[in-house]
């Protein structure tokens, strides 16, 4: 087991080297100039050639690729200082570089915005679960009535909606037009601030996330209870005279949530790395809203971060979902 | 003499389809009495699963029409509520069941899966209680050191020590009827052998009521004290093992048993498969669901096969022995023709 | 998907009145019994005169067996094929039976080079190639006369394909006839494995099980092979069916000289198409024969044992017989037990049986055996009879009075063969 999680983190700090690397070439060989955002923001949108080359100096981007990917790595590993504009900031570890268009050290951004995604992804992800879930075990014991076929039919209706015009039909209706009790003023707050603000301000968001995303979670949770209930196991459990509910939720979910569960940690992965059409809709500071503006301002170092990020995020709730699989199915031996 | 254990009446079952009504058991009628064996025979899709599940009331009242009477110790069963067929179901009926790796949950342990069994129907038993009978019962299907066993997934046990596992768990409760169905048909030879003998001790030491559903007629003829053969969702024979066997009086039955060789048997006997396919039960063929693929229709008068439905009656060789059968001297047919050519040997013996 | 609840429509046919069809020609030429019996066959007979058209010799097939952690290093090998040698005679059938487990569907395989072997050879036809080490390339022109039929005729044809289609495929794959012979031959062969010719645009859902093996067939025959390995042919058949099926392989035989390999656990069903036999245990072969000493004159404790083991029709009303009870499980392939692998279960083990492996052993004309011990049921030699041939006491320790002689090394039989009684080489 320790081996196995020790390989799967190797294999995941490969990826994560891979992920940056192309990033960093990208903007290296890219047809951008990636000096002009810093230059912009130092100058006051006054940048000339010159200015421009300076700071294309200074930024390294003269220097072989391969010693400033050093000098990031290095950076991340034990920090260090940065000089702009006869300027010089100490980055601390995990430095990620400065912001060109702030000039403020990355991480130092992304640690007031990494809450704000996490709270939209517990949130949203829990109700893809807690919603998903029942309906569908709900609908598998009706399979064929008239009530499963409606509910099929309509949550297809609804995840065939752009999610964009979804989340934009939700804040029309839920924060404009009724404005329900519990739902405050949309935004973040940090929870330790104030939790009723924080709940109220991200609510509408974990309803729309969570109501958009659980009709995938009842059609998995449906065809995978169906199938349970079809097992030969589940017949004989009721052979051995158990009551329906210990039929039903014992035996076929448990075996009915292995595949939920699988598809589950890809999808909250997701979730973390970022939802940028929620964060835009429900103005909330999270990091997909901060990568979709720094692609604008092509603001390597915030890419780079967001890009690492989600790459964790992804690797490591990969790694969790195959470590509950073994936990769940005691027939997966991982190696 | 006393009321057989089991007593099905006239059970009928089935199951609207969108291709129409699969008619999948169709007036059904056996016993089965304490301490003895009634084996059921036939192929897929002849009904013998079908109806030995309606026993148990498995069968989902939404999807499935079930006509008929079933009496598991004096109580009927069709139409009987779902909470009194819970009681049923394990503690007077047990079943096991053929594939034991799908039988059995890959998720929990074998130990707690015959536990849940105990407990069900023995709520003021503690966990200990039944994890000790689980221990105790798996010792007593030869399982070797159930102690620790008793903590394995069903994924650890070899085929032969689930299916072991299987009947352990079926016998936990000490039913007065036990199901098999087809228990050992994803089983080596050698470890078919051992589970046959098991289950032939337990049931001694039980006294109970078994049924065994099977499509190997070595198996039926080891275990059986009573044989049903079924076709197309009817009983088309039913008498003792030895009768049936060596001297079956429905064609369907001779064809059975000329199209499987024997190990022993001679050399010269011939394999005479039966021809075509088994029927369709949406849409049964008149008369005798058997005369389009039966070789004897010719013997029997006009056509009296395909029009009218012969009755499960007492044939020639006694009142216990019943057949569903138009020629009036089958036992002749099957002496002159049917065993020269697919059993010489036994010509001779008799 | 099934629900529990909800039991398949028709679990043998679907819907479609392909078995209506058929009973329908049937109420058209009805068969008398007799004329049925004459279409039936008794079980296939030796020809002792033929060549081989398969030679088999020392085969061995060893999966690695890897580590878990860091590092998957090898650290065994599962044993699945150890050393088998064997001959299929042109035109007949050599049956291979054992339990899971023991090596028979690993043979097929390699046969057919699914899978290239660990060692040893197999020679095949009149000239004699080696399937064992050939390329793939080689190998090519060589697959048309090696075919397989497989257990399971639901998962073995591709279901987007049509019948035409799956029958057809070896045909342009080879390009041994134009493509405007294609149709001609695929319904020929539909006609020859007794399906309607015509049905050859369906597909293989459309079948029953038997009628799709019968479809697996008609692809195996397509190229007009020498020798078909059936893995399980009729074993996920229907009573009535497996016979239909077995008939159709023995009139494919006779017609078409095919030699069979035939794989099957069904001690009965071999014994009715094989007149020649193989028992296998955890990858070795333990006794080898014709039908006659296998199933009369067993001498392995093995194979004594499985046959007591197959439940006997005729033992109807009189209760289950005593049989010879073989204790606990097979053991793993990956570390089997030293000397005779059947030792840790057999009732005759001795200490020779741990300390040497017995040869197989010829000990009739067609008759071969790997046992110290080997005898007829209750007429065991009490001393081991190999001792004297492999230079060991009985104990198994090396004997220097006595000088060891190659003993079971022939794929085939020869000439002479030890004989039990005399303890002396004899011939003919």
């Amino acid at each position: 087991m320790f081996a196995y999680i020790v390989k799967r983190l190797l294999a995941g700090l490969v990826v994560l080297t891979l992920v940056s690397l192309s990033i960093f070439l990208l903007f290296w060989y890219g047809p951008s100039e990636p000096a002009r955002a810093m230059c912009d923001s130092k100058t006051s949108n006054r940048c000339s050639p010159e200015k421009l080359e300076v700071f294309t100096e200074e930024l390294g981007y003269n220097n072989p690729w391969a010693s400033e990917f050093g000098n990031y790595v290095g950076g991340i590993v034990t920090g260090r200082d940065i000089t702009v504009a006869g300027q010089t900031t100490r980055c601390e570890a995990p430095c990620l570089g400065l912001s060109y268009s702030t000039g403020k050290p990355v991480w130092e951004d992304m640690q007031s915005r990494i809450p704000a995604t996490v709270s939209i992804a517990v949130g949203g992800a829990s109700l893809y679960l807690l919603l998903g879930v029942p309906i569908g075990v709900a609908a598998s014991k009706r399979r064929g009535t008239v009530a499963d076929k409606t509910l099929v039919s309509s949550f297809l209706v609804i995840s065939s909606i752009p999610y964009y015009l979804f989340a934009l039909l939700v804040f029309l209706y839920f924060a404009v037009l009724y404005e329900l009790p519990f739902v405050g003023q949309p935004g973040y707050t940090p929870l330790t601030e104030n939790p009723a603000e924080w709940f109220g301000g991200l609510a509408l968001a974990w309803i729309c996330l969570g109501v958009f995303g659980c009709t995938a979670y009842t059609r998995y949770s449906r065809g995978a209870m169906v199938e349970a209930l079809s097992e030969d196991y589940v017949r004989t459990a009721k052979a051995k005279g158990l009551p329906q509910r210990a039929v039903v939720y014992k035996h076929a979910l448990r075996a009915a949530l292995v595949p939920v569960v699988t598809i589950f940690g890809i999808d909250f992965g997701t979730l973390l790395a970022g939802t940028i059409f929620t964060e835009k809709i429900f103005d909330i500071n999270g990091i997909g809203l901060w990568a979709l503006n720094a692609v604008g301002q092509k603001d390597l170092p915030i890419v780079q971060a967001t890009a690492l990020f989600a790459a964790i995020a992804l690797i490591v709730s990969n790694l969790v979902v195959d470590l509950l699989y073994s936990v769940l199915d005691p027939r997966v031996r991982l190696s | 003499m006393t009321e057989p254990f089991l007593v099905v009446e006239d059970l009928t079952v089935k199951f609207p389809t969108e291709d129409g009504l699969v008619n999948a058991v169709t007036e059904l009628s056996y016993s089965v009495e304490q301490g003895r064996t009634l084996g059921i025979v036939g192929e897929s899709g002849s009904g013998k699963s079908v109806s030995s599940m309606a026993v148990l009331g498995l069968h989902d009242a939404r999807t499935a029409r079930i006509t008929g009477s079933i009496k598991v110790g004096g109580q009927e069963v069709v139409g009987l509520g779902e909470s009194k067929l819970r009681k049923l179901r394990g503690r007077e009926v047990a079943m096991i069941f053929q594939d034991a790796l799908a039988a059995l949950h890959p998720f929990y342990k074998v130990g707690s899966q015959l536990a849940e069994a105990y407990l069900v129907h023995h709520p003021s038993a503690s966990k200990r209680d039944a994890r000790r009978k689980a221990i105790e019962m798996l010792d007593r299907v030869g399982i070797p050191q159930p102690d620790r066993r008793v903590d394995d997934f069903p994924h650890q046990f070899s085929g032969g020590m689930r299916q072991r596992a299987m009947i352990a768990m079926g016998l936990i409760n000490d039913p007065k009827l036990l199901i098999a169905d087809e228990p050992t048909t994803a089983l080596d030879v050698t470890v078919q052998a051992q589970i046959l003998d098991l289950l032939q001790d337990l049931q001694r030491e039980f006294d109970s009521a078994v049924i065994i559903i099977t499509h190997d007629l070595g198996v039926i003829a080891e275990m059986a004290d009573d044989i049903l053969v079924m076709y197309g969702g009817r009983g088309v024979e039913h008498g003792p093992a030895k009768e049936v066997l060596t001297r079956p009086l429905m064609p369907y039955t001779w064809g059975l048993l000329s199209s499987v060789p024997d190990v022993a048997g001679d050399t010269a006997a011939k394999l005479v498969p039966i021809p075509g396919n088994p029927p369709s039960l949406l849409d049964p063929p008149s008369g005798c669901a058997f005369h389009p693929r039966c070789a004897h229709v010719g013997k029997v008068q006009g056509n009296l096969c395909s029009t009218t439905l012969p009755r499960l009656e007492p044939g020639p060789s006694g009142p216990g022995h019943l057949t569903r059968c138009h020629l009036s001297d089958p036992a002749a047919v099957f002496e002159t023709e049917v065993l020269p050519v697919i059993a010489p040997d036994l010509l001779e013996e008799s | 998907m099934t629900d529990v609840n909800h039991p398949p429509q028709h679990p043998e046919n679907p819907a479609v009145a392909e078995g209506a069809e058929l009973s329908t020609a049937d109420r058209e030429q009805k068969l008398s019994f007799a004329e049925l019996a004459d279409s039936g066959h008794a079980a296939a007979q030796l020809r002792t005169d033929v060549e081989p058209v398969l030679t088999v010799e020392d085969l061995k097939m060893w999966f690695p067996v890897r580590s878990s952690g860091l590092v998957r290093r090898t650290i065994g090998h599962v044993q699945a094929v150890d050393g088998i040698s064997f001959q299929v005679p042109r035109g007949g059938s050599l049956g291979l039976v054992g339990e899971s487990g023991c090596g028979k569907s690993t043979t097929g395989r390699l046969i057919t080079r699914l899978y290239t072997p660990t060692a040893g050879s197999m020679r095949f036809g009149e000239k004699q190639v080696d399937l064992a080490t050939m390329s793939n390339r080689e190998l090519k022109p060589i697959r048309r006369d090696v075919q397989m039929i497989f257990q399971d005729p639901y998962t073995s044809l591709n279901p987007r394909h049509t019948v035409g289609a799956i029958i057809g495929a070896p045909l342009e794959v080879h390009k041994v006839v134009p493509k405007n012979k294609v149709l001609p031959r695929v319904q020929e062969l539909l006609e020859i494995v007794g399906l309607n010719p015509e049905h050859y645009n369906r597909y293989p859902n459309e079948f029953s099980g038997g009628q799709r093996q019968r479809i697996g067939i008609a692809r195996a025959l397509t190229l007009n092979p020498k020798l078909l390995v059936a893995d399980e042919p009729v074993s996920a058949l229907d009573v009535s069916i497996q016979a239909q099926v077995i008939n159709l392989l023995q009139e494919l035989q006779a017609e078409f000289d095919i030699a069979f390999l035939f794989i099957a656990h069904d001690l009965a069903v071999v014994r009715h198409f094989c007149p020649e036999v193989a028992v296998m245990y955890l990858g070795k072969i333990v006794e080898i024969a014709d039908r006659d000493s296998i199933y009369g004159h067993a001498h392995h404790p093995y194979t004594q044992a499985l046959l007591s083991a197959v439940p006997d029709i005729k033992s109807a009303g009189h209760g289950r017989r005593e049989r010879i009870r073989l204790e606990g499980d097979v053991p793993s392939p990956i570390n089997p037990p030293s000397g005779c692998r059947f030792r840790t279960r057999c009732p005759l083990a001795q200490e020779i049986c741990a300390k040497v492996e017995p040869p197989l052993l010829q000990i009739g004309p067609r008759h071969k055996v790997a046992c110290h011990f080997a005898g007829e049921i209750g007429r065991h030699p009490a001393t081991p009879v190999t001792a004297g041939l492999l230079g060991v006491d009985k104990q198994g320790s090396p004997d220097p009075g006595t000088t060891p002689q190659p003993v079971g090394t022939n794929p085939g039989y020869d000439k002479e063969w030890f004989d039990l009684d005399s303890q002396q080489m004899v011939s003919a």
